[in-house]
C-alpha cells in the first residue's frame, strides 16, 4: 500500500514535471514575417567616437531587434551570401574585406555600429547599403555578423548551409587573433 | 448560444442538397482539368493513367466478388436447414474437400492476379524510363523557396535564356528537364504531362515528359519545403511549334527599353531602389540571382509561382506587401510612394 503510494507520488510528480517543461515551449523565439518596410535608416544618430563636445551626452543605443534569434541568424545568413558579402568577407573569414570571425572590431561591434556600418558603408570598400535592404533585413544581417564573432548565444545555431557542407558551423569555430594591418584613426575599440 | 445557432446551420447545411451537388460535381470535373492525373495529355501520364485504370477495374471486379460472395454466405448460413446429428457444424468430408478445393483455386487466383500487378507495374516503368522521341528540349529547372527558375539552354551561350514559372514547350517534342535545388528538396509535378521527380540541393535529377495536346497544364511543388509550398506552382505553355519558336525568339531578346517618361523613371525605381538587389532585368544594371528574373514579366500569366493574375494591380500588390499575400515569402515589403509605384507599374507592364 505503502510502496504503490509512493510509485503514485512519483508519476504525479514526473507528469507534473512534463507538462512543466511543455510550458517553456511556449515562450520560444518568434518568427516575425511581416515587418515594418524599409523606412529612412534610423542609423544616422549613431556615431563612430564617444568622445564629445560640451556636456557628455549618452550614446544613442540601438537595440538589435533579434538579439538571441536564431530564425533572424539564419535569414541573415542567407542574406550574407545573397548579398554577395561573401565576396569579399569570405564567409566571415576575411579576403578583400577584414575577417569577421575574430575579436577585431575596426568600426565597433554593437549591433548598432554594424548596423551603420552596413548602412553607410565604410572607407576602403566596405560599400552603402542605404535604401537597397530593408530595416529588417539589415538587422538580420548584424544578428548574423554578430553570431560569426561569437557575440550571440552558444544556442543561436545558423542552421545547416544552403551548400554542401564542408566547414564547420560558425559557432563551433575556434576565433582567430589577426592584427590588423591598418585602423583607421577614429576607430571605436570595444 | 452562437454556437448552438451555427451548429443548427452546420446542420441544416449538411442535409441541404448542396452537398450532393457538390460531390457530383467535384466527382464528374476530377476526371478533366489543368491539374489532373486522370487527364493525361502526354505519354507518361497516359501510360500511368492507362495503370490506374487497369488497376482499379481489377481490383473493383475482385472488391464485387469477395462481397457478392460474403452477402450470399451470409444468406446462405441463415436460410438453410439445421443439420441433424452430434456436432451439426461439422463439415462432412464432401464438404471438406469442397472447402479445400475452393481455397486452393481463390489462392491461386488472387497469386496470378497479383502477379500479373507486378508485370502491368513494370512494364510501365519502363515505358516512362524510355525518352519518347528524339532531339529532346533541353531545359534546366531549379528549386527556390518557393518559386522555379527555368532556364532554357543552348550550346551557343548567346541564345541562351532565362524565365520563371512557366515553361513554354512545343507541342508533340520530347522535353528533357535536368533538375536541382537552392535550398531544400522540392519536387517537380506537372500532373496531366509527367509524374513527380525531386529537386535535390546539390545533386541533379532529370525527368522528361512531351504534350501531345496544346494547351496550359498546371504543375505543383510536390514535397513540402515550407511556408509557401502550397503557392509554389508553375505553368506549362504547349503551343505549336511556329509559335513556340516565336516565344522563344520574343523571350531571347533583352528587355524592352522605357518608351516614355513614366516608363523611364519606373526604370531608375527599379535600379535604384532594392528591387535590383534580387531580380534580373537584362539589358540593364540588374543581374541579381536571388529572386525570379524579371526580363520579360508582362508575358507571363501570373505573379508569385502562379499565386495571382498577372494584373496591374495584384503587382503592385505583391510590390508593396508581399508578406500578406505570400507569408514568408523572401521578397520584403516595400515602401513606395504613389508616383514611383505607377512609374513602376508601368516600366514593369512594359516588360513583354
Amino acid at each position: 500500500m505503502n510502496a504503490d503510494r509512493r510509485t503514485r507520488i512519483k508519476l504525479v510528480g514526473v507528469a507534473s514535471l512534463l507538462a512543466l517543461s511543455s510550458l517553456v515551449a511556449c515562450k520560444r523565439e518568434q518568427r516575425r514575417f511581416r515587418e515594418s518596410p524599409p523606412a529612412a535608416t534610423s542609423a544616422n544618430n549613431v556615431s563612430m567616437s564617444e568622445l564629445q563636445p560640451g556636456p557628455a551626452v549618452t550614446n544613442v543605443q540601438l537595440r538589435d531587434p533579434y538579439e538571441d534569434n536564431a530564425y533572424a541568424v539564419a535569414q541573415g545568413k542567407q542574406l550574407f551570401d545573397q548579398m554577395n558579402c561573401s565576396g569579399c568577407h569570405s564567409h566571415g573569414g576575411g579576403g578583400i574585406g577584414p575577417p569577421l570571425t575574430d575579436d577585431e572590431w575596426i568600426y565597433g561591434s554593437d549591433p548598432q555600429n554594424i548596423f551603420s556600418t552596413i548602412v553607410e558603408g565604410r572607407p576602403n570598400g566596405m560599400p552603402s547599403f542605404r535604401g537597397k535592404l530593408a530595416n529588417y533585413q539589415v538587422w538580420q544581417l548584424v544578428s548574423y555578423v554578430r553570431a560569426l564573432g561569437g557575440l550571440q548565444g552558444k544556442a543561436v545555431r545558423t542552421t545547416r548551409d544552403d551548400h554542401m557542407m564542408y566547414k564547420e558551423s560558425e559557432q563551433a569555430r575556434d576565433k582567430g587573433h589577426p592584427t590588423p594591418t591598418f585602423v583607421p584613426p577614429t576607430s571605436v575599440k570595444q | 448560444m452562437i454556437a448552438a445557432r451555427s451548429r443548427v446551420r452546420l446542420g441544416s447545411w449538411w442535409l441541404s442538397p448542396h452537398l450532393l451537388t457538390m460531390t457530383v460535381a467535384m466527382a464528374s470535373t476530377a476526371c478533366s482539368g489543368f491539374q489532373s492525373v486522370l487527364d493525361p495529355k502526354g505519354p507518361r501520364a497516359e501510360a500511368v493513367s492507362k495503370l490506374h485504370w487497369t488497376l482499379l477495374s481489377i481490383a473493383t471486379v475482385v472488391y464485387v466478388i469477395v462481397i457478392a460472395v460474403l452477402l450470399y454466405a451470409l444468406w446462405y448460413a441463415s436460410h438453410r436447414p439445421l443439420p441433424a446429428g452430434d456436432h451439426p457444424y461439422r463439415e462432412t468430408p464432401d464438404q471438406a474437400d469442397t472447402m479445400k478445393r475452393g481455397v486452393i483455386i481463390a489462392v491461386a487466383v488472387t497469386v496470378i492476379v497479383l502477379i500479373s500487378f507486378v508485370f502491368a507495374s513494370v512494364s510501365t516503368g519502363s515505358t516512362l524510363g524510355r525518352l519518347g522521341g528524339t532531339k529532346p528540349l533541353r531545359i534546366d529547372v531549379v528549386g527556390h523557396q518557393w518559386w522555379w527558375g527555368v532556364t532554357y539552354n543552348d550550346p551557343d551561350p548567346h541564345n541562351q535564356f532565362e524565365t520563371a514559372n512557366e515553361i513554354h514547350v512545343p507541342v508533340g517534342r520530347p522535353v528533357l528537364i535536368k533538375m536541382t535545388s537552392q535550398d531544400v528538396i522540392h519536387s517537380f509535378w506537372a500532373p496531366n504531362l509527367s509524374g513527380k521527380k525531386d529537386l535535390i540541393p546539390g545533386h541533379q535529377t532529370i525527368t522528361w515528359f512531351r504534350a501531345d495536346t496544346a494547351g496550359v497544364y498546371r504543375g505543383q511543388c510536390a514535397e513540402f519545403c515550407g511556408h509557401e509550398h502550397a503557392k509554389m506552382a508553375f505553368f506549362i505553355v504547349a503551343e505549336p511549334t511556329l509559335k513556340f519558336e516565336s516565344w522563344v525568339q520574343q523571350q531571347r531578346g533583352e528587355a524592352q527599353k522605357p518608351t516614355d517618361s513614366l516608363q523611364a523613371a519606373g526604370e531608375r525605381v527599379f535600379l535604384n531602389g532594392p528591387c535590383a538587389m534580387c531580380h534580373t532585368i537584362s539589358g540593364t544594371g540588374a543581374g541579381s540571382k536571388f529572386g525570379p528574373n524579371l526580363t520579360h514579366l508582362a508575358s507571363r500569366l501570373t505573379i508569385a509561382a502562379g499565386t495571382l493574375p498577372n494584373t496591374t494591380g495584384n503587382l503592385a500588390g505583391w510590390i508593396l506587401d508581399p508578406q500578406s499575400i505570400k507569408p514568408g515569402v523572401k521578397m520584403p515589403p516595400n515602401r513606395i510612394d504613389p508616383q514611383s509605384l505607377q512609374a513602376l507599374l508601368a516600366y514593369l507592364e512594359n516588360l513583354k
